[in-house]
């Protein structure tokens, strides 16, 4: 049988702690952009404008049809090039981390856009006829109408997507950035321990998911309510 | 800019001369295809006993179940490959672990790819598949029963085929989830389509038509199998039953 | 044949039977009518074993139903049963529905099994529609195909459990009829309905429940004439009224 040896990891928190600020980073961003930009794809897609709505939903069917691991390598290919060309930054710059939050920010736009116009579609269309028999535009309709009562409908997948999110960014792994998991694994194959870093992880990722899914159940009953 | 477009390093022949770029490119879709196609069936099963496990009369089976799901679905899908691949050979039995490493290394990526894929997507499968059953008008059961059915008969000829007709369209996305998913394989070393991809780049250093085309390669897959999943769609299509055309 | 003796049943803290006594003899006809909710389709579904419950006993041909020994899938055989909502399984051909349980539980092939269902179609009037799924036919054919599939089993009595409730007024008849000469053949049934005109024609006796209790079991002529309790009495008159 094995034999653990859990001494390693008191002293690789502060290590494991650093990786979990990447993680919350990348997880963050990509939430706020994800759904901001997920929205005007979502929009654009349904604006019934077609240099509108192809380009928009070209990309979506894109981003849905490719690995992630394959999106976060194409940016972190691409990406430095441009930045490096564009704005001059000098080569030793570690630009993993800016690749790495510009891949999960306009891939997550992608999902995120799919869920906002199956929101968009919930609501029905009397209401956006409503809203414009009282004058308002069509633009004013989707932002003080429909939009507000889409969202309050898709508030608990958007959060189950944001778990989803927040338990990918462990593949920024393959661009060799430190995220939490990134740290635990280099800690682990430091020490020869390689183990217990992983299901020390593994249990902490599953606390932290299983906490907010039950959190987004909760509220799905409310919402549901 | 001055990138140098080449489109012809496809067809040139590799380092060591066996095969082309191409070739590279096809072995990897291959083994995407493989790997893919093991897992799904495998998710499939579980899941569908986990599914049913969560419907059935009872606290235990439907908690084993529940547990089931939850464990799968909020540990990250790199963390559990790492596990089978790095963690599962230590924790058996010394002679089994042994036994593993003993393969060759291919074999070992691919097991332990196929296990991690398959059980994590059978998490997914179990949730429609209690979903689909969920949605069942509950004298179905009731029906099944009163004519002598015993309990599993009843899974077996009248919930189950229902179910899965009507969970056809979400088990698609979770088809499709599979492929994208098994890219995850190329970080235990998996030569796979988009570790191919890399080590094209590496090779080649033309790095954009290494990723044109793998991209390429995977939106056919999912062309194929969206193709492939509406067949089984309207083959399951139930006559007069709403919902179907 | 089916023998309800003191038996209750709970959901939780919530009593929704109390202290059953009935007795459905072979040959006899017996409705069971009552207010939503006092707890007859329940008694129905217990004589089958579809609802468990907690006190009492229930024997049907002499078998315990509650009993941990029985078989039940045996017995449910034997006892055909007709639903609401007709329950028909909507992913299998009309001939399929009246095969299916033949051919697993009895045991029959399949060529039996099938022509068996084609003789009890006919009896329902709906030879025709064998090639065609539950959703292409109409409410009143669905709940035919329902008593014929029940019928396929040679079931020595048949538990009905409003099955006409779901369906459109202008196809009551058809079913109503299908049981009004099953009921003349001799079948064994218990009915739970409001259909007075099917109790009046064909009861042997009217059950009256009120709030998981048997307030009234009477035959037919002393129920309509002048039934007892006073909250039949208050039924009758609104459901009479009603129809």
């Amino acid at each position: 049988m094995y034999d653990f040896d859990w001494s390693s990891i008191p002293g690789a928190l502060p290590i494991l702690a650093t990786g979990a600020l990447i993680t919350l980073k990348i997880t963050a961003t990509a939430i706020v952009v994800g759904i901001l930009w997920g929205t005007l794809l979502a929009v654009a897609r349904m604006s019934g404008r077609p240099w509108l709505a192809w380009p928009a939903a070209a990309y979506v069917n894109l981003f849905r049809s490719v690995p992630l691991v394959m999106v976060i390598l194409w940016f972190y290919l691409i990406v430095p090039q441009l930045l490096r060309r564009g704005l001059d930054i000098p080569a030793s710059y570690d630009i993993r981390m800016a690749s790495g939050l510009v891949a999960f920010a306009l891939f997550e736009s992608a999902y995120y856009s799919e869920i906002i116009r199956a929101g968009i579609q919930s609501v029905s269309r009397g209401q956006v006829s409503a809203a414009l028999a009282l004058g308002m535009t069509g633009g004013q309709a989707m932002r003080l109408v429909v939009l507000p009562q889409a969202f309050r409908n898709m508030v608990p997948l958007l959060l189950t997507q944001a778990i989803i999110l927040f338990q990918d960014t462990s593949l920024v792994y393959v661009i060799g950035l430190a995220d939490f998991f990134g740290a635990a694994y280099k800690v682990g194959d430091r020490d020869g321990r390689l183990v217990e870093l992983l299901l020390f992880a593994g249990f902490l990722y599953f606390l932290a998911c299983f906490g907010a899914s039950v959190l987004v159940r909760r509220l799905q009953r409310r919402v549901a309510a | 800019m001055n990138y140098h477009w080449n489109w012809g390093v496809f067809l040139s022949r590799t380092p060591s001369g066996e095969s082309t770029y191409l070739g590279w490119l096809l072995q990897g879709l291959w083994w995407t295809v493989a790997l893919s196609l093991a897992a799904w069936a495998l998710a499939l099963l579980l899941g569908t006993i986990f599914g049913v496990l969560r419907t059935v009369p009872g606290r235990w089976l439907p908690g084993l179940g529940a547990a089931y799901v939850e464990l799968f679905r909020n540990v990250p899908l790199l963390v559990q490959l790492f596990s089978w691949y790095f963690v599962m050979p230590e924790l058996l039995p010394r002679a089994w672990g042994d036994a593993i490493k003993q393969l060759d290394p291919m074999l070992q990526q691919f097991l332990a790819a196929w296990v991690c894929l398959g059980t994590f997507t059978a998490a997914r499968v179990a949730e429609q598949v209690r979903a689909g059953i969920g949605s069942l008008p509950r004298g179905q059961r009731a029906a099944s029963l009163a004519l002598g059915l015993t309990l599993p008969q009843a899974y077996r000829h009248v919930l189950l085929p229902m179910s899965f007709r009507i969970i056809v369209p979400p088990l698609t996305s979770e088809f499709l989830n599979v492929f994208k998913n098994s890219a995850v394989a190329s970080t235990i070393g998996l030569i796979e389509l988009s570790r191919q991809s890399q080590q094209l780049v590496d090779y080649t250093a033309q790095p954009y038509e290494a990723f044109i085309a793998v991209t390429v390669l995977y939106l056919l897959v999912n062309v194929v199998v969206m193709a492939g999943m509406r067949w089984v769609e309207s083959r399951a299509r139930v006559p007069g039953y709403i919902g179907s055309k | 044949m089916i023998r309800f003796r003191d038996v209750s049943k709970w959901y939780g803290s919530f009593q929704v039977l109390d202290g059953c006594n009935l007795e459905v003899n072979k040959g006899e006809v017996v409705v069971v009518c009552g207010p939503s909710g006092s707890g007859k389709s329940t008694l129905i579904k217990c004589a089958n074993g579809l609802e468990p419950f907690q006190k009492g006993e229930l024997t049907v041909d002499g078998i315990s139903v509650g009993a941990r020994a029985t078989n039940l899938p045996k017995l449910r055989a034997r006892v055909g049963m007709v639903f609401q909502h007709f329950e028909l399984f909507p992913h299998m051909s009309i001939r399929d529905n009246l095969a299916l349980a033949q051919v697993k539980v009895l045991g029959r092939g399949r060529d039996e099994a099938v022509a068996k269902g084609r003789k009890l179609l006919e009896r329902v009037g709906l030879a025709a529609q064998a090639d065609k799924f539950p959703g292409q036919l109409s409410g009143g054919q669905q709940q035919r195909v329902a008593i014929a599939r029940a019928l396929a089993m040679d079931p020595i009595c048949m538990l009905f459990d409003e099955p006409t409730s779901a369906l459109d007024p202008e196809m009551i008849n058809e079913v109503l009829e299908v049981m009004v000469e099953l009921a003349r053949e001799g079948m064994t049934m218990m009915c739970v309905t409001h259909e007075m005109g099917f109790a009046q024609k064909v009861a042997h006796r009217v059950v009256f429940m009120d709030q998981g209790r048997i307030v009234e079991d009477a035959p037919k002529a002393e129920f309509f004439g002048t039934p007892r309790s006073e909250r039949a009495q208050l039924f009758l008159s609104k459901i009479l009224h009603h129809v």
